[in-house]
């Protein structure tokens, strides 16, 4: 293995240094000694194996594809089932639902906080007659269901389960995956709704919930991407959002969870922007380190305890509002990433998402690309086709031991949980976000079509997703008729037994699953919890 | 002289504030005073805010498509705040069909994405009294 470049390989001129985005510099050419020098081959291994860098199952793609699961929701529950059916019969494999902004930030419609942003970014959700219509008519065992929602996750987690229930399903079996993950809402994305301490209760309470009747179910999904998307360089994304998925399993250990009973049904959410190989490298990276951080320091025995699971595709970041067509391309590069990395799902970004909420036409296209990796490109053939690449290598070796030094500086700092409560981490990324913005602006960092091959010619014409504010008013009547109709008795009593327990610290999910069944409303059972938990307090600090 | 002063809010529920954060720190790096209010300011919160604050700017910052009706809601509350005589700006995802709208609600400067920091720094120099 020890072998430097041949003297006819060394540049006789003096190369520009590149250093990627992570701060990892770029040699021109690499070799077996730069393996050697990264910290060696110990932890390429196997497929299958651990440490899992090179994929979480042995086979990958050759016995199955990577899931395929546009992020889709608008409007209310008819339009977005309407979209759902229209996926599915495309050929898209799973579900990722968008809900509407109060929704997510535990409003109802009919809030005063709500007017004009009901329907608008997802689906407006506000009881389990929601829930039922959306979902009518899919098969919730052939296809999964991933629900992006945070602030007001457990109480729509609980609905998810309650209509599957209604509907008849064995809720023991049922798959799918909750976003859950709302110590990074406070870093980027910004739906959280009660303080850093009892949304992480919350997160427990979910996690403990799903590993005893729901053991199939992912009840977390964490998020680098955001964070990502917030400012972080790729090394940070994966080192922060490792240091969030300790903190949840440091919650439910806490309650004397034993970690093989819950770590496997945590999954992960990355961003995929950037450079191909520091990419593919990031994945690589990340599933090793995360395998290591489970064995070594909690004691996880399963190998599924030890998994990055995740969904990939993501790159809002990457995008342009210049040149939107563009993104079709970048979209294509961003997929390949995806599955050189190895994801157990794709969410493809779409070319007119700087703009609108993707059209349809733009999700097909989405939804083409990633079919074209696997039907004509080639991906699922063999599995990690860039294991054993001496730059790839390297560079994964390079990236673990950059996000081992960024978790070691979390820790040496205060630890996560405070350095989100405090704002640190916030101000950290901001400031990074900023240097990036003036880096395009003044041409160090190339963007196509906005820093370099500009054109003057017109954008072509966007199809917006239109809103109608009659839509909002209509939902807001159908929830007035529910509340008309249900057990009002029921919903005091229900409501009742979600603040007692609120109060007495015991888990949270049977009180609101019988809320939520009750057709208590997110707003109203958020309204409970609030006044138990409070608010959360912004610290505005950048 | 005192340097510009600029309440930088992000209204309604979106909690994409990467940008707004950009942009704050572009001011402040321009020699502007920037007081920015944090996620999920109500149109009355931003008109109070800014009658406390009595900026020379009230900035905007809008991702999530709600732009049209918070600006049709904040303009009046402004307006009797005693504030028309400021510069209001607003920043974000806004589609060329709504700046027609939004300039006749009262913002002289509009700067949908891909808008460059300097060039709304220099607005705000050649606009600001």
């Amino acid at each position: 293995m020890k072998q430097d470049l041949p003297k006819e390989m060394r540049p006789a001129v003096a190369l520009r240094p590149v250093v990627n985005e992570s701060g990892i510099e770029i040699k021109p050419v690499y070799a077996a000694a730069d393996v050697v020098a990264s910290g060696g081959d110990a932890m390429i291994g196997l497929p299958g194996e651990y440490p899992f860098t090179r994929g979480i199952h042995p086979y990958m793609y050759r016995k199955q594809p990577f899931t395929m699961r546009q992020y889709t929701g608008f409007g209310n529950a008819a339009d977005t089932n309407k979209r759902f059916h229209y996926l599915i019969a495309n050929g898209q494999t799973g579900l990722n639902v968008a809900f509407d902004l109060p929704t997510q930030c535990g409003l109802d419609s009919d809030d005063p906080l709500a007017e004009g942003e009901v329907g608008r970014v997802g689906m407006a959700v506000d009881t389990l007659k929601d829930f039922e219509i959306a979902f009518d008519g899919v098969d919730l065992e052939r296809i999964t269901v991933s629900l992006t929602v945070n602030g007001a996750a457990a109480i729509l987690i609980a609905m998810y389960l309650a209509m599957a229930q209604k509907r008849g399903y064995d809720v023991s079996k049922l798959r799918g995956t909750a976003q859950n993950d709302i110590l990074k809402e406070f870093i980027g994305r910004g739906t959280w709704v009660y303080p850093v301490e009892p949304s992480i209760r919350l997160v427990g309470d979910t996690i403990e919930y799903c590993a005893k009747y729901a053991p199939k179910y992912s009840p977390v999904s964490v998020c680098g991407y955001h964070i990502r998307e917030s400012g972080a360089d790729p090394a940070q994304e994966m080192a922060y959002a490792f240091a969030i998925a300790k903190a949840y399993a440091d919650e439910v250990i806490r309650r004397g969870l034993p970690v093989d009973e819950f770590a496997g049904r945590l999954s992960y959410n990355f961003n995929c922007f950037g450079g191909i190989f520091e990419q593919v490298a990031k994945f690589r990276a990340a599933r090793s380190l995360w395998a290591k951080i489970m064995k070594e320091q909690y004691g996880a025995k399963k190998p599924g305890s030890m998994w990055v699971r995740m969904i990939a595709g993501g790159g809002g970041g990457g995008l342009t509002f210049e040149q939107p067509e563009l993104n079709i391309v970048r979209g294509a590069y961003y997929a390949l990433i995806c599955a050189l990395a190895g994801t157990q799902t794709m969410a493809l970004c779409c070319y007119d998402e700087a703009y609108t909420i993707p059209s349809e036409y733009a999700q097909r296209i989405s939804l083409r690309t990633m079919q074209m990796l696997i039907e004509e490109m080639g991906l699922s053939d063999t599995v990690d086709p860039l294991g054993g690449s001496y730059y790839i290598e390297t560079l994964t070796n390079q990236m673990r031991s950059r996000m081992e030094a960024i978790m070691a500086e979390v820790d040496a700092q205060g630890g996560i949980v405070k350095l989100v409560a405090d704002g640190v981490i916030q101000a950290k990324v901001s400031a990074q976000a900023y240097r990036r913005q003036r880096d395009i602006e003044e041409g160090r960092f190339r963007k196509v079509g906005v820093n370099c091959y500009r054109t003057e010619d017109k954008t072509p014409e966007m199809e917006f997703h239109p809103y109608k504010e009659e839509d909002g008013r209509a939902q807001c009547q159908a929830l007035a008729r529910i509340r008309a109709e249900r057990d009002a008795e029921k919903v005091r009593a229900t409501l009742a037994r979600v603040e007692a327990d609120a109060r007495s610290g015991v888990n949270l999910m049977p009180a609101i699953m019988e809320a939520v069944k009750a057709y208590a409303s997110v707003g109203e059972i958020t309204k409970v919890l609030v006044g138990v938990f409070g608010r959360y307090r912004e610290p505005v600090r950048f | 002289m005192n340097p510009v002063k600029v309440v930088l809010a992000k209204p309604g529920l979106d909690g994409h504030d990467q940008g707004a954060k950009v942009v704050a720190r572009a001011l402040m790096d321009a020699g502007f005073e920037v007081i920015y209010t944090g996620l999920r300011q109500t149109p009355e919160a931003i008109a109070r805010i800014s009658q406390d604050e009595d900026p020379d700017v009230i900035a905007l910052s809008s991702m999530a498509g709600s732009h049209v009706p918070i600006c049709r809601k904040l303009k009046p509350l402004l307006e009797q705040a005693g504030l028309s005589d400021k510069l209001w700006i607003i920043g974000g995802n806004l589609p060329e069909r709504d700046h027609a709208e939004l300039r006749s609600l009262g913002f002289k400067g509009i700067f949908p994405s891909s808008s460059r920091l300097d060039d709304i720094v220099n607005f705000i120099r050649a606009n600001a009294s």
